[in-house]
């Protein structure tokens, strides 16, 4: 086999979706965040363990470990003994209620600015997100 | 808890040339670091002084608490799979054989499985075998051999992407399971960076960066666009590296960036790129200590 052509050939490690430039425990701890809000993780459901979730993003356990123990540290994820980790009661309540808190910063200032950018005014932008694919499909806005 | 690799004022002299200046770090026990440079950088001397194979000039090294240098009781808990392995005039069936009599956690099943995917003939001699199969050969021993302190000098010589995929795949399922102490020396970072929990950075000799990986990632940002804007951004940050073409301009600073960094950025019509742990590792070498706000030993 020729050195030349075998190696360094950039080959990226797929980390189902996680990627290099922000700490992977955080965005361990962010999916499993999302997947508590979106109700995919129910409350009182048990959470993927650490040896899980690292075959999972292929990390190494401890990072996968650290990720978990974001959510137990922000009340989360409790630990029941000897059996594993579980979403607490409460849950998805209070990340819903923190990403409300959070939307305007995260979405809206980044959309208005876009938008002034553009030459878009307030009244266009209203009309355009009333007609925008996700209200048309019945989402309440 | 003892280090399992404790190493203080190593260094290594050939001819008057310094192959190890001053290196000092303790390697906690349970944990997978990347030992990260350029070639020639020292990465293998490194390795094989801790090994046993080679004497330091100066300075010293323990393994598992003890020198490991003609100690079998060391030599037995460690194995060190490099990229040159000699082996004698060998079958692969009796490498491993002899690997599986020396190490007493050795998993005949492991290496059993790992000789099928790897695809190695175990009745070819091993100097009649290619340079992929030769590392493939040292990683299925270098892994079933379960050793508490398990050094890899770039063990993907000639090996393919598939096959490389399957190491850091089989690493990984294997010390999950029965977790030890790695040192994975590579200059293809991208590949392990998941695997890593700490990397080392060594360049001429020296250390120059000793972090935990995940501190590292998002540690810097790439800012550019309109140049005027860039210099807006970046005044009173820390930045280095950067690059112009007419009016615009790509800088990188030094930094996490919070909600209001990305807002003003967004205003500013500039784009944010985070660094990746092989761009930063790129960078660490010979760039100022207060580049990368993580712990930087060695002056």
């Amino acid at each position: 086999m020729n050195q030349g052509t075998t190696e360094g050939t950039g080959l990226l490690r797929e980390m189902a979706g996680l990627d290099e430039g922000a700490p992977l425990f955080v965005q361990v701890a962010e999916r499993l965040a999302d997947e508590i809000a979106d109700g995919g993780l129910g409350e009182g459901e048990r959470v993927p363990s650490t040896n899980e979730l690292a075959a999972y993003y292929r990390i190494n356990p401890a990072t996968a470990a650290k990720g978990i123990g974001m959510l137990t540290d922000d009340g989360l994820v409790e630990k029941r003994r000897g059996i594993g980790m579980f979403v607490a009661d409460g849950a998805r309540a209070r990340l819903l209620g923190e990403r409300r808190k959070r939307f305007a910063e995260r979405y809206l200032e980044p959309l208005v600015a876009e938008a002034s950018r553009l030459g878009v005014g307030a009244d266009e932008l209203a009309a355009m997100i009333r007609e925008s694919s996700y209200a048309q499909k019945g989402t309440r806005i | 808890m003892t280090p399992a690799i404790s190493v203080a004022g190593l260094s290594r002299r050939y001819r008057g040339q310094l192959a190890l200046d001053d290196i000092t770090f303790d390697l906690e026990p349970w944990s997978i670091t990347g030992l990260l440079g350029r070639n020639g950088a020292g990465k293998t001397t490194f390795m094989r002084i801790v090994a046993g194979h080679e004497f330091a000039s100066a300075g010293t090294v323990t393994v598992l608490g003890a020198c490991p240098v003609e100690n079998e009781t060391v030599l037995r808990r460690m194995i060190f799979v490099r990229e040159d392995q000699a082996y004698p005039d060998f079958r692969v069936r009796h490498a491993v054989q002899a690997a599986s009599w020396f190490y007493p956690n050795w998993s005949h099943e492991l290496a059993g499985a790992l000789l099928e995917e790897f695809n190695l003939p175990l009745d070819r001699k091993v100097r009649k075998l290619s340079r992929g199969m030769r590392s493939a050969l040292g990683n299925v021993i270098g892994l079933a051999a379960r050793a508490e302190v398990t050094l890899f000098d770039e063990p993907y010589a000639g090996l393919d992407p598939v096959a490389r995929q399957l190491f850091y795949d089989r690493l990984l399922a294997d010390y999950t399971e029965h977790p030890r102490t790695v040192l994975l020396s590579t200059h293809l970072i991208d590949e392990a960076a998941g695997l890593l929990e700490r990397v080392i950075v060594i360049d001429r000799g020296r250390i120059v960066l000793n972090a935990d990986a995940d501190d590292l990632r998002g540690a810097a940002t790439s800012v550019s666009g309109p140049a005027i804007a860039v210099a807006e951004f970046t005044a009173g940050r820390s930045v280095w590296n950067t690059r112009r073409i007419a009016a615009q301009e790509s800088a990188v600073v030094a930094g996490t960036l919070d909600e209001t960094d990305r807002a003003r950025a967004a205003a500013l019509h500039l784009r944010l790129e985070p660094l990746t742990l092989q761009q930063l590792v790129v960078h660490a070498a010979g760039s100022p200590p207060e580049i990368i706000g993580a712990e930087r030993t060695s002056a």
